[in-house]
């Protein structure tokens, strides 16, 4: 997959549009961010892509594929990093990472796994039980276990919620190695001052719908706010 | 081994570590479906004498009952860290994992009808060792056909904010077939002169409600878990 394509996406719940009109594309090698304040539609966007929601309206295209026509083989090649952190906290975080790995059809998962562990820098504490893990490190696991099979397209949703500043700096080299590798990230975050070091291009979301980058002083927090203060009400 | 049945073992097995480890489902189950046969007992039983024919019913409305606690705090475990989406994200076949799912709630309600079926035995002075063989599979088919609609139903209503109130609501009409012929399966059977060839006709009934109720699941999982 070199390539994601969204066209005209739209979503809707019942009467309530969640998304409308978003166009976007993203490259090999390339870090789209989505910014927005809360309920802005980013984390309904971010499931659309990951194949967990379809679009009311519009195409989401995977490359040459789309979900409809090869969900399995679309799924195999992303990695997502929800708000919430798809761990068991009953398991181990070296169990969590085997079971992913082995429902993932992965092979010699042990060797993946302790490597996992070794990046999520708790290769100490992998017998331990998830649930007595603080915030940072679940979302350091959560985050192995989003890139345990090597997925070229890689969405995370708020990755720097919980993370102290040397994880939140690990965690932009993790990106930015996983962008050299030419893979396609799209994340969603708050963060705008990791988020400006970080992505290739943002996309403003206000109540659903792209709103045009007007400018600024060239800061992302700038346009962030002059885009926010060009949306209609 | 298939990948379909591969992936059904993971889910199984991961299940079962968990479960393991809290003892939280097994143990909430049990006690209410024996608080449920006890209660029973203490307004049917008078003198040491059940009301005729009242074992049967017990015991269905019994699994019914701890079936449906099982049902919603199994998926509330995976709700809980979204783990659920987590398993749709895999590049696994998702009839695989209802069935993985399914698998592991049946295994519970199997442990749990261990109990239940001595103890209504017991109670209501059935004779349930009469013919354990078909009794088991009336059980065993009557449990499948529940969990099928059952483990659909819980894992759509998953995000759902009134999901305690909707799964009993949605899944009580749909497996009333079920739970009539599962009744009227174990009546024949624990009759002082079993009627077997009445049996027999409940049991084939039960198969046919499995075969559906497990084709539509596997059918609409897919699609209902994407929307």
């Amino acid at each position: 997959m070199n390539q994601l394509r969204v066209v005209d996406v739209a979503r809707y719940f019942g009467r309530r549009k969640a998304l409308s009109q978003v166009n976007f594309t993203c490259e090999a090698g390339e870090i789209v961010g989505l910014l927005g304040p809360n309920g802005a539609g980013k984390s309904t966007l971010l499931n659309i892509l990951a194949t967990l929601m379809s679009p009311s309206k519009g195409t989401v295209t995977y490359g040459d594929h789309t979900a409809g026509d090869s969900g399995p083989a679309v799924r195999a090649s992303i990695g997502m990093l929800g708000h919430d952190l798809f761990l068991y906290p009953e398991l181990t975080a070296r169990e969590n990472l085997t079971f992913f790995g082995h429902l993932y059809g992965l092979p010699d998962v042990p060797r993946l796994v302790a490597l996992a562990l070794e990046h999520a820098g708790l290769t100490a504490r992998a017998d331990d039980f998830v649930s007595s893990f603080s915030r940072g490190m679940r979302q350091r696991v959560a985050l192995e276990r989003a890139l345990l099979h090597d997925p070229r397209l890689i969405l995370l949703d708020e990755p720097f919620t919980g993370l102290d500043q040397a994880s939140a700096a690990a965690l932009v080299g993790r990106l930015r190695n996983r962008q050299q590798a030419g893979c396609l990230i799209v994340l969603a975050t708050h963060d705008l001052d990791i988020a400006d070091r970080l992505l290739t291009k943002a996309l403003f979301l206000i109540n659903g719908k792209p709103v045009a980058d007007v400018g600024g002083s060239g800061q992302l927090r700038d346009r962030y706010q002059a885009a926010v203060a060009s949306a209609p009400a | 081994m298939s990948a379909f049945l591969r992936i059904v073992w993971i889910v199984v097995k991961k299940d079962i570590t968990v479960e393991v480890r809290s003892l939280e489902l097994l143990s909430t189950t049990i006690f209410f479906a024996i608080t449920v046969v006890l209660m029973f007992s203490f307004g049917l039983v008078v003198e040491g004498r059940a009301v005729p024919d009242v074992a049967p019913a017990i015991l269905w409305i019994a699994i019914a009952f701890s079936g449906t606690l099982a049902l919603g705090r199994t998926f509330e475990r995976e709700r809980q860290n979204d783990t659920l989406r987590a398993l749709l994200l895999a590049p696994a076949d998702r009839p695989a994992i209802y069935v993985g799912k399914l698998t592991g709630i049946l295994l519970l309600l199997a442990l749990v009808e261990l109990v239940l079926v001595p103890l209504v035995g017991l109670l209501f002075n059935a004779p349930i060792f009469a013919h354990p063989g078909r009794l088991a599979l009336a059980l065993m088919a009557g449990s499948v056909g529940f969990c099928a609609v059952g483990t659909l139903f819980a894992a759509m209503l998953v995000r759902a904010r009134s999901r305690d109130v909707l799964l009993p609501i949605m899944l009580y009409p749909m497996t009333v077939p079920v739970m009539i012929a599962g009744v009227r399966g174990t009546a024949a059977l624990l009759q002082p002169e079993p009627e077997l060839a009445i049996a027999q006709f409940w049991l084939a009934l039960l198969a046919t409600f499995d075969v559906v109720f497990l084709t539509l699941a596997l059918w609409t999982f897919d699609p209902v878990m994407t929307d």
